[in-house]
């Protein structure tokens, strides 16, 4: 790893002084001569750097801004979680477990308790993926700059199986396969001062648009919140992953409903999927199977095929089309 | 020599114990009686350094610090065929706080030319990894940033990583000549001679077992029902918790070498090879170490590297590999493609074995399948053909049960399937073709406490998760280390030491050594200090092949005996008794006719006519001759394994529910270490059944997964309850009549498994691991 200076900012807008660059742009020939970095919980920073990937001159430690990890829940104007606020103190919301089940859930299940302690909300929608070939310093990927995606021919068992034309990797938060679901909505705040709100689903960039990202976020950019807006007393939410393990592993598919439902039947839904292709994905096809039906195994089962519909898999993935299909339709008929 | 008559205990408990009489040296200690009659062995005595462990008072190769000491790196080819037309080292020599640097003349741990004719400056890089020069430095991160000045200017070749595309005509070489390796994987195939053609080097057709028995075409004429399968194995990496590595102290006069391995003994000797000095000069100290599989016996090209570069510096160098160069470049298990034919009368009686295995060791030797499928089972006409593929890859190296564990694989599967097409139960079938005793008692204890008989017919759990039940069983010599030496020394002030070069691997062979000692003297085992792991001491065998508790246990109890004896001459006149009538028993010396007469052992030891008394003893072939070779005694340790899985046919998802294990390993020396042992080979061949694999890029000739994110294994979730029962198996053959028991662990797991997922879901997967991907494939569902 190399030498890097260090710098405790004590407010946002002493961070948003300090940076010049995102870990994006840092790994990319773009970088500036001396980047200067966020780093919250440092869980995937720290990976980076390790791998040689990134090596910024200086580490701009915001974990310590006072305020940034507040959590805040009221049933009126929703949820309010600071970027800061670490996966374990979502997990541990009595009211998140209450009221969003299924982001309960799916940070529950996101990696291990230790890194749960470490890893920032903020982070973990920052964080970039775990494609094999992006990490490898031996590989000049498309995402790195070159013009080859080595995953599309290569070594593509956890890869995407969807919008994976330009780029096979798939986005490495589970996080945000809920927050998606939930409509989430991302606080940005830049250098002049200024905040901004946008869509989760517009946060995300997919590699056609612009591979060297995965977010819009700009240097000068930092996620001050995620807003989750309240939910009805007729919603219902859930979330499955499966990963190569029980424990201390990324999803080879997860899955995020919410719907709100009248009786037995569905009105309007909401369907999630992680891991199936380079951003976080709302299923359309999905959710239409599902709205003005009654949750059912053969609801469940449309659903499922409806979502995977559209999947293109590489050589060695096809199994991701049936693993999704399957806790698709678990996760449906856990919410009936 | 002197011999005299004794009677030994023979056979197994509750099912054949009886005795045996055998000659025996007369300086030979008496027999022990079985277990139940002793006081410290086969008992559950705690681990020696249980407390060190956990406090983190143990000090590792990784955590030693010197005065002066500088950190080696190492920097390997990004590239995995190519030949260098220049190395410049200016940049990297003159970067503040280097202090030396150094170039590979040759590189170790891989197949070598037969002939070494044309060997250029520098030698040729044959896979992505192969080290090339290093630099010590102040700091672990100054000798990195001096790797990256490092200039290398390369021809680059092409290459192939493919087991399969390696075989075919048109594959890139990976040896234009003939090659050899002395220290071959140790999974068969790697014997000396063999021709290549190609990138194949082969057949290999005999081992130690001998050569093909019989007449193959015969045998499959008499044959009612032939099976005719081929099974995959993948390549499995060594994850040892510490990496390998060394501290190198080199003084004038001395050189004193820290290192996390499994043989002091033989890296005292390559260090003294590649440095021309006098063994006696090379002092290498292993106190603990964090885990061994197999790879860890050599010097290495990390500790050749780190010489030099203490040489050269007059200081110190400390050069651990990090996680990444582990997984690429310091050994792994090769995989196979392994093909068998088997032929079985209606009864079950095997009426041929035929076999013929594909691997590839990357630029290694040993990756045959080991002996299993020519010793395990009762068959008059037997052939195997075992070829190594070469590629290029990182070197294989011995790993747990080399080449039987692929070898088992394949054969156990074959066993079910033959149960199967035969309309027998595979315990009936393997009663019917397995002579060996204790491998039968061990199916039947274990199909009662597994409950066997619940298992149904393949695929007919109803529902979308599907149980399954499955065995299978293994073999393992029993291979002695004749050049196993032990001194016991008792002090005058009471301390009573054993001394030897054998290191401790983690299998807890201090405490074994203190209870066998203790027995002897009638002391406890924490009265007994353990001092190995040291070349200063006599030589100890080298932890591999479970070969230490059987070859250090009977000298360090004969050691024990003659100084026992030594003690007893001194004390005898003050007890008004003769020598001959002293016994040991809790503590005091007394005599066997008169309880009265008696001095307490610390008492005894004060009155000593000298500071210190000392016996050495060496392990001396078994009794009744067992030895073949020079390591080897004939006779298997058994053991068979019960797997109970789920199989998710929606998401092809395997999670074992429940493994019974039942080993035997003579007498049992301390029975909570080797269930340690038993629960340690077992999850690692779930690994090797469900998560790891070696993930190669064809187009790159890269490994993928190098770390332990993506290079999948068990984690506590993924483990399930094992239950063990350890099976008491007295042959008489030596003073402890004890063997070991970490590689027989790791063999029948991954058949087990196999076997069991296709008694859930009815189709069997012929490659492991088993992932999802697999197991929906066989469901015809991808
Ligand atoms: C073995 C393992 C398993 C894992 N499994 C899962 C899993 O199952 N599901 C899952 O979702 N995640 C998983 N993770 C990922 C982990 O959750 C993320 O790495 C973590 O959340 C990152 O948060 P951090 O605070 O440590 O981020 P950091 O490493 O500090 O930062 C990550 C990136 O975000 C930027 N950044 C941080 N905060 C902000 C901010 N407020 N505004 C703008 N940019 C910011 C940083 O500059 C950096 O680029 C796993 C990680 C590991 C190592």
């Amino acid at each position: 790893m190399n030498k890097f200076s260090w710098y405790n900012a004590k407010s946002v807008e002493e961070a948003l002084q300090e940076v010049n660059a995102t870990v994006s742009e840092a790994l990319s020939p773009k970088s500036p001569e001396a980047p200067a970095v966020f780093k919250s919980g440092g869980v995937d920073l720290l990976d980076l750097m390790k791998e040689g990937l990134v090596k910024p001159h200086k580490i701009i430690n915001i974990n310590q801004i006072e305020g940034l990890d507040k959590i805040t829940y009221d049933k009126k104007d929703g949820l309010r979680m600071g970027a800061n606020a670490t996966l374990a103190q979502i997990e541990a919301h009595p009211q998140i477990k209450e009221t969003y089940l299924a982001l309960h859930q799916a940070v529950a299940h996101a990696g291990t308790p230790q890194l749960r302690t470490m890893a920032s909300l903020g982070g973990n929608l920052a964080q970039r993926t775990r494609c094999w070939y992006f990490r490898s310093i031996h590989h000049e990927c498309l995402r790195k700059g070159s013009g080859t995606c080595f995953a599309r021919d290569g070594e593509n068992e956890y890869h995407a199986i969807m919008k994976n034309g330009a780029c096979a990797s798939v986005h490495a938060s589970s996080v945000a396969t809920a927050l998606l679901a939930f409509d989430a909505r991302v606080e940005i705040q830049n250098s002049k001062g200024k905040k901004n709100e946008v869509n989760l689903a517009d946060f995300f960039v997919a590699p056609g648009d612009d591979s060297s990202r995965e977010n819009i976020l700009e240097a000068d950019e930092l996620i001050t919140a995620v807003m989750v807006p309240p939910t009805s007393s007729k919603m219902r939410s859930y979330y499955m992953k499966q990963g190569a393990r029980e424990s201390y592993d990324w999803a080879l598919a997860d899955v995020a409903v919410v719907a709100e439902m009248s009786g037995t039947t569905c009105k309007k839904a909401s369907v999630a999927l992680g891991a199936a292709a380079p951003v976080p994905l709302l299923s359309k096809p999905a959710a239409q199977a599902l709205e003005g039906k009654i949750l059912d195994e053969a609801t469940a089962s449309s659903t499922a095929e409806a979502a995977m519909k559209g999947a293109t898999p590489l050589a060695k993935n096809g199994y991701k089309v049936p693993l999704f299909k399957s806790i698709i339709k678990r996760t449906i008929l856990a919410i009936a | 020599m002197d011999t005299k008559k004794i009677k030994l205990p023979h056979g197994i408990p509750g099912h054949n114990l009886g005795q045996i009489e055998r000659e025996v040296p007369a300086d030979e200690p008496p027999a022990w009686p079985v277990n139940d009659e002793l006081k410290h062995v086969g008992k559950r005595v705690k681990r020696t350094d249980a407390e060190a462990k956990v406090t983190g008072a143990a000090k590792f190769t990784s955590d030693i610090q010197l005065p002066g000491m500088l950190y080696g790196r190492m920097l390997r080819s990004d590239y995995p065929h190519a030949k260098i037309r220049s190395i410049d080292m200016s940049a990297a020599e003159k970067h503040p706080g280097v202090y030396a640097v150094h170039i590979f003349k040759n590189v170790v741990g891989m197949a070598q030319p037969a002939d070494d004719d044309a060997a250029g400056e520098y030698p040729d890089i044959k896979f992505a990894g192969q080290p090339i020069a290093g630099v010590a430095a102040l700091t672990t991160e100054i000798a990195e940033e001096a790797l990256d000045l490092i200039k290398v200017d390369y021809e680059y070749l092409p290459f192939v990583v493919d087991l399969e595309e390696a075989q075919k005509p048109e594959a890139p070489l990976v040896f234009t000549t003939n090659v050899e390796q002395d220290d071959a994987g140790g999974g068969g195939g790697g014997d000396t001679g063999l021709k290549t053609v190609g990138n194949v080097r082969g057949p290999s057709t005999s081992s130690f077992y001998g050569g093909p028995r019989g007449d193959l075409e015969k045998g499959f004429e008499e044959a009612d029902t032939i099976l005719e399968q081929t099974y995959r194995t993948q390549v499995q990496t060594h994850c040892s918790l510490e990496t390998h590595g060394v501290v190198v102290d080199w003084k004038p006069d001395n050189v004193t070498i820290y290192a996390s391995t499994q043989n002091t003994k033989n890296v005292r000797d390559e260090f003294a090879e590649v440095f021309d000095l006098p063994k006696s000069q090379v002092r290498v100290i292993q106190e603990y170490m964090g885990g061994g599989f197999g790879a860890k016996h050599s010097l290495g090209n990390f500790g050749v590297m780190a010489g030099y570069l203490a040489k050269k510096s007059g200081r110190p160098i400390k050069l651990m590999l990090d996680r990444r160069e582990e997984h690429i470049s310091s050994g792994n298990r090769p995989n196979s493609i392994h093909y068998l034919k088997i032929g079985a009368r209606k009864d079950g009686k095997l009426t041929a074995i035929q076999q013929r295995s594909y691997g590839t060791a990357g630029v290694g030797l040993g990756a045959g399948v080991g002996r299993i499928a020519q010793i395990m089972y009762e068959s008059p006409n037997f052939s195997t053909e075992q070829y190594d593929v070469f590629t290029h890859a990182g070197p294989g190296a011995a790993w747990r049960a080399p080449g039987n564990v692929q070898g088992c694989y394949g054969l156990e599967q074959a066993m079910d399937e033959l149960a199967e097409k035969l309309n027998l139960d595979p315990i009936a079938l393997r009663d019917v073709t397995d002579t060996s005793e204790i491998r039968k008692v061990e199916r039947h204890r274990g199909a009662e406490t597994f409950k066997w008989s619940r298992r149904k017919l393949p695929a007919s759990d109803p529902g979308l998760i599907k149980k399954g039940l499955g065995m299978a069983q293994s073999h393992w010599p029993r291979i002695v280390h004749i050049d196993s030496t032990a001194e016991v020394r008792a002090f005058r002030d009471g301390a009573v030491e054993i001394r030897s070069a054998v290191q401790d691997i983690g299998t807890g062979t201090k405490t074994v050594l203190s209870q066998v000692v203790a027995e002897e003297l009638g002391l406890k085992p924490e009265d007994i200090t353990v001092r190995i792991g040291d070349t200063l001491f006599p030589d100890g065998p080298p932890s591999g092949g479970s070969i230490v508790t059987g070859s250090i246990t009977p000298p360090a109890r004969n050691a024990a005996y003659k100084l026992k004896l030594q003690l007893f001459d001194q004390v005898a006149s003050k007890l008004e008794t003769d020598a001959s009538k002293l016994a040991v028993d809790d503590g005091q010396i007394m005599s066997t006719e008169d309880p009265s007469k008696k001095i307490a052992f610390k008492e005894a030891l004060k009155e000593m006519r000298t500071g210190q008394i000392s016996a050495t003893a060496s392990r001396s072939d078994d009794y009744g001759g067992f030895m073949v070779g020079n390591a080897i005694a004939y006779g298997g340790l058994g053991s068979v394994q019960f797997a109970e899985v789920s199989v998710d046919t929606e998401t092809g998802f395997v999670k074992v529910e429940k493994i019974v294990a039942v080993h035997s390993c003579g007498r049992p020396i301390n029975i909570t270490q080797i269930e340690n042992q038993i629960n340690g080979g077992v999850i690692q061949g779930l690994g090797y059944a469900l998560y790891e694999d070696r993930v190669m890029d064809n187009e790159t000739g890269h490994q993928m997964n190098s770390n332990f994110d993506q290079y999948k294994m068990p984690l506590s979730l993924e483990i399930p309850d094992i239950e063990i029962l350890i099976v008491e198996d007295y042959s008489g053959r030596s003073s402890t009549d004890a063997y070991g028991i970490g590689e027989p662990a790791n063999i029948a797991t991954a058949a087990a498994v196999a076997n069991a997922v296709y008694n859930a879901i009815g189709t069997r997967i012929f490659e492991i691991p088993i992932t999802p991907e697999k197991v929906l494939r066989a469901l015809n569902k991808v």
